[in-house]
C-alpha cells in the first residue's frame, strides 16, 4: 500500500516536515517495496488559504490510503476523511523510520485535527 | 455628498465627530456606521431601529448527480474553496470570495449559488437623522462586502456622513472609497502622526480631497501640525482635552447638544468642507 509523509528533503532518510499543508514535499511510499514518489508541495507553501486542502488533494490523487505528518488542521483533516485517507499525526523523525513504524503497527489513527485552524 | 470620517489610528475620536456632526446638521443628513466589526455609532445616537436585513454572500453548491469530478472548479480557485477528490467534492463556503468562477467553467452546470451569511445590516431614524449600520457576524472574516452594502444604501439626496473603521486596509478603502471627502481625525501624539502619514497616503491613493480635525488637540506635541502643513491639508476643527467633553462622551451624551457653541462649531466645520470642495 501506499503511504504518504511529510518531508522537509527529497529522500527517505530526509527528516519529517511536522506541516502538512505547507511541508516541501510529501513521499508517497510503497511500504511492500519502500519505493517512493517525490511530491513537490511548493505551490501551497506560499499558499494564501487552503493549503492543507489543497495538499489533502494532492495525496488523495496520489493513491495514498495514509498519512503520516505532525500537525494536521481541520480542513485538511475534513478533506483525508472525505477521501477515504486515514492520518496519522504527532509524527517526527525520519521518513524511513515513519515508514518503518507504520509496518510494525507502532501507529494510532487520528480521529480529528490536532491544529487549529490558521486565520 | 458623501464626507467619510477616517483616521489611521483607533480611538481618535472618528464616531464623536461623526456622530455630533450628523447631529448638528439635524436635517436631510445619514450616518453609515461601516465599522462593521465593532459598530458604535448607535450608543451615541440611540436611533429607534426599524428593519434589518441579513446580508449574504454566494457561494457554491455542487449538485453531486451531475459532478463528473474534472476538477475545473477546483482548479480556478484562487483561494482552495473547493476540494474535488474521486468521488467527493467538499466545498469551503468560508475560503470564497464569491467570485462565481466555479460556476461559470463548471462544464456540467453542476454548481449553483447559495448564500454564507455576513451579517445583518440594520436601519433606523434618531432626530431626523437617518441611521444605517452593517453588523458583521461573529467569525466572519471578510468585512469588506458588508460594508459595500452599508454603502448601497445610501439616499443621494441626503449628506452622507460614514463613520469609516480604523486603519488602512480594504475595509477602510470600502469606507472611503467614491466619498467626496475624507475628514481624518487625529490626535498630537507620535502614535497619532505615525498613522496619520498611513491615513493620508490611502487617502492620495484614492485621490480624495481630505482635512483634519485635531482631537485633544493640546496633548502630545507640534508635530501633526507641522505635517498638516507640509502636506497642505487643512486643519477644519481642532477640540481640546477638556474634563467637560470627556464627561459628555463617557456618558454617552452628545457634546453639541450639551454645550450649544459646540453645535456651531460643527456647522461651521460641514461649511468649511464644502468650501474645500468649492476650491477643488
Amino acid at each position: 500500500m501506499k503511504i504518504a509523509v511529510t518531508s522537509k528533503g527529497l529522500n527517505l532518510d530526509s527528516e519529517m516536515d511536522p506541516r502538512f499543508g505547507r511541508a516541501p514535499y510529501i513521499l508517497i511510499v510503497d511500504t511492500e517495496t519502500l519505493e517512493f514518489e517525490v511530491v513537490d508541495n511548493s505551490i501551497n507553501v506560499n499558499a494564501f488559504k487552503g493549503a492543507g486542502i489543497q495538499a489533502a488533494t494532492m495525496v488523495s490523487d496520489k493513491g495514498a490510503s495514509v498519512l503520516m505528518t505532525g500537525y494536521c488542521g481541520p480542513k485538511a483533516f475534513m478533506t483525508l476523511e472525505a477521501a477515504g485517507i486515514k492520518v496519522v499525526s504527532d509524527t517526527s523523525g525520519t521518513v524511513r523510520e515513519a515508514v518503518q513504524a507504520f509496518k510494525d503497527g507502532q501507529v494510532t489513527f487520528a480521529t480529528a485535527a490536532n491544529k487549529e485552524a490558521h486565520w | 455628498m458623501i464626507i467619510s470620517v477616517a483616521s489611521g489610528k483607533g480611538g481618535t475620536g472618528k464616531t464623536t465627530v461623526a456622530t455630533n456632526l450628523a447631529l448638528a446638521l439635524g436635517a436631510d443628513v445619514e450616518l453609515l456606521d461601516c465599522d462593521v466589526e465593532e459598530p458604535n455609532a448607535h450608543l451615541f445616537l440611540h436611533p429607534i431601529l426599524q428593519r434589518t436585513e441579513r446580508v449574504e454572500t454566494p457561494v457554491p453548491q455542487v449538485d453531486m448527480e451531475k459532478c463528473t469530478f474534472c476538477k475545473k472548479c477546483a482548479e480556478i480557485c484562487r483561494f482552495n474553496a473547493l476540494a474535488v477528490l474521486k468521488d467527493t467534492v467538499l466545498v469551503f463556503p468560508e475560503l470564497c470570495h464569491s467570485c462565481g468562477g466555479c460556476m461559470l467553467v463548471c462544464p456540467e452546470g453542476a454548481i449553483t449559488e447559495t448564500g454564507r451569511e455576513l451579517g445583518t445590516l440594520n436601519f433606523g431614524t434618531s432626530n431626523g437623522i437617518r441611521f444605517i449600520n452593517g453588523r458583521l457576524r461573529v467569525g466572519e472574516a471578510m468585512s469588506p462586502p458588508l460594508i459595500h452594502r452599508v454603502r448601497d444604501a445610501a439616499d443621494p439626496q441626503l449628506i452622507t456622513i460614514v463613520d469609516a473603521p480604523p486603519g488602512t486596509s480594504c475595509p477602510v478603502i470600502a469606507a472611503m472609497h467614491g466619498a467626496d471627502f475624507i475628514l481624518l481625525v487625529t490626535e498630537p501624539t507620535p502614535f497619532g502622526l505615525h498613522d496619520l502619514r498611513l491615513a493620508v497616503e490611502a487617502v492620495r491613493v484614492l485621490g480624495i480631497p481630505c482635512g483634519l480635525v485635531v482631537n485633544r488637540a493640546d496633548i502630545g506635541d507640534e508635530k501633526v501640525f507641522a505635517y498638516a502643513q507640509s502636506e497642505n491639508i487643512p486643519i477644519l476643527l481642532t477640540i481640546p482635552f477638556e474634563r467637560r467633553i470627556a464627561e459628555i462622551y463617557s456618558r454617552g451624551k452628545m457634546v453639541v447638544e450639551e454645550i450649544p457653541e459646540w453645535r456651531e462649531k460643527f456647522r461651521r466645520l460641514f461649511l468649511d468642507i464644502t468650501g474645500v470642495l468649492a476650491e477643488t
